[in-house]
């Protein structure tokens, strides 16, 4: 019987891995230039952390992979981290608080049951952090941030969508929505169901008309916001405090020449966010989202500490990413062959001193052919080194390891064998 | 292939056996709860028929032991909450079995969503209860999952239970007020899906849906439930602090807890009660008692629910091999109620101990089945004897009706090894002997005279036992 991988889980071969560390790499140089610094939180956390009203929508939490371990006796259950940010909180407020703004990002894998389809249950993501502040500087920095990230990995074509969550809270409330009916509504919206807002406001014809051409309509300049401050600034005075708060964020975007879209309506994110909401398209692939969460860290009983973030889903850029833009230096490769039984140590150190010149050694364990160019072989007698060449077919005898050396470095390496 | 149909124990079972009488199936032996597993059917000859547990049908069709079979909605459902893509088809509803699960509590709750300590729910439908905890948004919650007598727990010991009911005035019996009504149910045929896809599965179902009115029922108005009309009965006040809370077993060990309870001098009212009361008088000052079930103790001691209770050291075995740093321990040996748990095999499989059952495993493709009704100590011996590619199947009693066809191997509690070997099963090894057992919390109680009290109580229980 040939023992399988679990349903829904994924194995990164060794080229996956290569392009997966390649991709992370980046994401943890940007975010370190940035000034962020990185935390690795546990995989698994009590369910309670994210069963908080104003963390995870209900939709999320029938997706987690929760239990009850060892300790369970208590029947409260632990699970396998759904989301990076609200654990980042949860450290924050655990062991940071009160040490002012946080940079903090993590590469980290999140647990999400899927039923259907392709779709892994096993995602990775790289996430950012900024907590302490609260200003639109803040979340332009954030935005900045992710765009440098998706730069450097060579991705053309992304799309910046923006959102806000306290917009489209003050919108259900003035679409006479009951508490509860609002919360399952804000739900939906941020669950990815665009329709959603258009649906209600289609039933409360009354304040459907003035909202409708703002709902439906999407914008690309501060000039759109602004328009629709006019236009509703009397009849839903309730949502200007978040139009104006909306207004600042845009504004610097459009002084730092950065392209976006404003559709209100789709909101996509999580339940924690509280102000502007933003999303990462490339094509019809969203690859990444952040936004706002002022009340998650105060909830969780940290203060009141404001905060936004975002995360880039490192599988969705591992598959778009065009190696050939992010190829990084490749150690080079040579293969130490033992030639007679005794030379054993000296070909452990000869590969030892390989390695401190910066090549990958490998010793020959099999004695097969070998597709890579260069090949020491190690002997007791002298010439103890034989250097041979199998790209172009030729062998040197040497009697030290420093000439061998000489010889590969004058030759240019091994750039011509495969890596 | 023979078409495999599962038919349920219990509840259902007159009613059942009444409409499949109507549709002339001629079974020869279903009508009883005693015993009878495999009924025979004059009309389809060929069927193969078990009756189960109503609870564990909806697994069996689900992992395509059977194609068909007979259980009401509440069990469907608590499949479906934690295993959403189950293969399983609710083909049709067959328009009896009514009842409804309620959430239901003796008193009105607050705010669900509010931080502070966890919400306690009790529920033998532990995933609809969760379900219905992240519905309402409870921000900490904790299940216990029970066997039964649900309704037993709240107030002190639970905050809601979800449960089943015919209807919400049931509620007020037990001084409870629904608090959110989650389904409606009835009984259901259902197919595995595969099954319904793949055979001809036609003619059986149409014998039963000939039987059935013409008209579906209407779906029943969602009943918004408030309080009017049924208010929580009074409980009694709060147990003082220093109360020692004593649960005692409902079910077959109620004989042997009430003769060691003579012994110890120790006068328990209305125990075993013949109205289901739960709540009996006992003649010590300071101390309460609950009937419970013995399966569910362990948990309840854990929790700090009950400071001593009467179970047997099977259920102690199960809870601690699922929760090994769980503060429960075994106070005292009761002697009574002595059982042997043990391994049990077909008796035509040619294995005679667990090397056998390691050379069976090997040689074969599809996964061992281990059923049981401890899942907690088969998974622990399972592992403890390297059997390789397993899966422990969860039944609710019956068990040794799984073999040889449902399962492979079955943990199985046995007084004589009567039952097993009527069976035509075998014995292939003995776990541990398992008799009635006292069980307390190892950690400290910190109310000195409550401490006293329990001393003094498992002195008396123990100088009882000694007297034998």
């Amino acid at each position: 019987m040939k023992i399988q991988r679990c349903k829904g889980m994924r194995d990164l071969s060794t080229a996956e891995m290569t392009v997966f560390r390649l991709v992370e790499g980046i994401c943890r140089d940007v975010c370190s230039g940035w000034g962020y610094q990185e935390v690795r939180t546990p995989t698994i956390e009590y369910l309670h952390l994210f069963t908080s009203a104003g963390t995870l929508t209900p939709g999320m939490l029938g997706k987690v992979y929760s239990f009850l371990d060892w300790d369970g006796w208590s029947g409260e259950r632990v699970v396998l981290r759904p989301d990076g940010t609200i654990p980042v909180a949860r450290l924050y407020t655990e062991s940071l608080q009160g040490r002012g703004l946080a940079r903090l990002f993590y590469a980290a894998n999140i647990f999400i049951f899927e039923e259907v389809g392709e779709k892994t249950r096993e995602r990775w993501q790289c996430g950012a952090e900024l907590i302490g502040a609260g200003s639109a500087m803040a979340e332009v920095e954030l935005i900045a941030l992710s765009l440098e990230v998706l730069k450097k990995l060579g991705l053309k074509g992304v799309e910046l969508r923006l959102s806000h969550a306290g917009l489209i809270k003050a919108l259900l409330v003035k679409l006479g929505l009951s508490p509860e009916e609002q919360n399952k509504m804000f739900d939906r919206i941020l669950d990815g169901d665009a329709e959603a807002l258009a649906e209600v406001s289609r039933e409360s014809p009354e304040v459907g008309n003035t909202l409708r051409p703002f709902l439906s309509r999407k914008g690309q300049s501060p000039g759109f916001l602004r328009d629709q401050r006019a236009l509703l600034a009397r009849s839903v005075p309730e949502i200007s405090p978040h139009l104006d708060d909306f207004l600042k964020t845009v504004a610097l975007l459009d002084e730092l020449g950065v392209k976006y879209q404003i559709n209100i309506a789709s909101g996509a994110g999580f339940e924690y966010y509280t102000g502007m909401i933003f999303q990462l398209f490339i094509g019809k692939e969203k690859v990444g989202g952040g936004g706002r969460y002022d009340a998650l860290i105060p909830s969780m009983g940290g203060g009141d500490v404001p905060a936004s973030g975002f995360a880039l889903y490192l599988d969705r850029l591992m598959d778009l990413a065009k190696s050939e833009a992010i190829v990084g230096p490749v150690a080079r490769r040579v293969l130490v062959r033992v030639k007679s039984g005794n030379a054993m140590k000296e070909a452990f150190k000869v590969a030892d001193n390989l390695r401190r010149a910066g090549y990958t050694a490998e010793l020959d364990l099999d004695g097969k052919k070998t597709d890579l160019k260069w090949v020491i072989e190690v002997q007791s007698e002298v010439p103890t080194f034989t250097l041979v060449d199998n790209v172009k077919s030729r062998r040197v005898d040497f009697e030290t390891y420093n000439e061998v050396l000489k010889q590969m470095e004058g030759e240019g390496g091994d750039k011509d064998s495969p890596a | 292939m023979a078409i495999k149909i599962a038919l349920p124990k219990g509840r259902l079972l007159r009613k059942t056996a009444a409409v499949l009488q109507k549709a002339a199936w001629g079974l020869d032996e279903y009508h009883s709860n005693m015993g009878f597993y495999r009924p025979r059917s004059e009309k389809f000859p060929d069927v193969l028929i078990r009756v189960f547990h109503e609870k564990d049908i909806p697994i069996q069709i689900a992992m395509g032991n059977y194609d068909l079979g007979i259980c009401c909605l509440d069990w469907i459902e608590e499949l479906l909450a934690k295993y959403p893509s189950s293969d399983l088809v609710k083909v049709r509803d067959l328009l009896y079995g009514e009842g409804a699960l309620y959430v239901a509590s003796t008193s009105v709750p607050g705010d669900l969503r509010q931080n502070g300590a966890p919400i306690r729910i009790a529920s033998e439908y532990p995933n609809l209860a969760e379900t219905f905890a992240l519905r309402k948004r409870m921000s900490r919650f904790s299940i216990f999952p029970v066997w039964g007598a649900a309704e037993a727990y709240p107030p002190e010991n639970a905050d809601m239970v979800l449960l089943s009911a015919k209807a919400g005035e049931e509620l007020a019996d037990y001084g409870m007020v629904p608090v959110s009504k989650m389904l409606d149910f009835s009984a259901f045929l259902i197919a595995n899906r595969n099954s319904w896809e793949t055979k001809n599965l036609d003619k059986l179902v149409a014998s039963i849906c000939d039987t059935l009115p013409e008209v579906e029922k209407k779906a029943t108005v969602r009943e918004e439930v408030g309080q009017a009309g049924i208010k929580a009965r009074k409980r009694a006040v709060k147990a003082a602090g220093d109360t020692v809370r004593l649960a005692l077993p409902d079910g077959h060990q109620q004989q042997p807890t009430v003769d060691l309870l003579n012994r110890a001098c120790i006068e328990v009212d209305d125990y075993p009660s013949e109205t289901g009361n739960r709540r009996p008088k006992i003649n010590i000052d300071g101390v309460t008692v609950k009937v419970i079930r013995p399966q569910d103790m362990p948990l309840q001691v854990a929790n700090g629910n009950f400071d001593l209770a009467i179970t047997g050291r099977d259920w102690l075995t199960e809870h601690l091999d699922q929760f090994p740093s769980s503060p429960v321990k075994e106070l005292l040996d009761l002697k009574s109620s002595r059982v042997r748990i043990v391994a049990v095999v077909s008796r035509e499989l040619s294995v005679d101990d667990t090397g056998g059952l390691r050379q069976l495993i090997a040689e074969r493709e599809e996964p061992f089945r281990v059923a049981s009704e401890y899942v907690n100590i088969a998974d622990k011996y399972a592992r403890d004897n390297h059997l390789g590619h397993y899966r422990v199947i969860p039944t609710w009693g019956a068990t040794e009706a799984f073999l040889p066809e449902d399962a492979d191997l079955l943990i199985e509690n046995t007084e004589t090894g009567r039952t097993i070997a009527r069976h035509n099963l075998k014995i292939i090894d003995t776990l541990f002997e398992s008799t009635g057992c006292l069980i307390g919390n190892a950690g400290t109680v910190s109310d000195s005279a409550k401490n006293r009290r329990i001393e003094a109580l498992v002195k008396r229980l123990r100088a009882a036992v000694e007297d034998i």
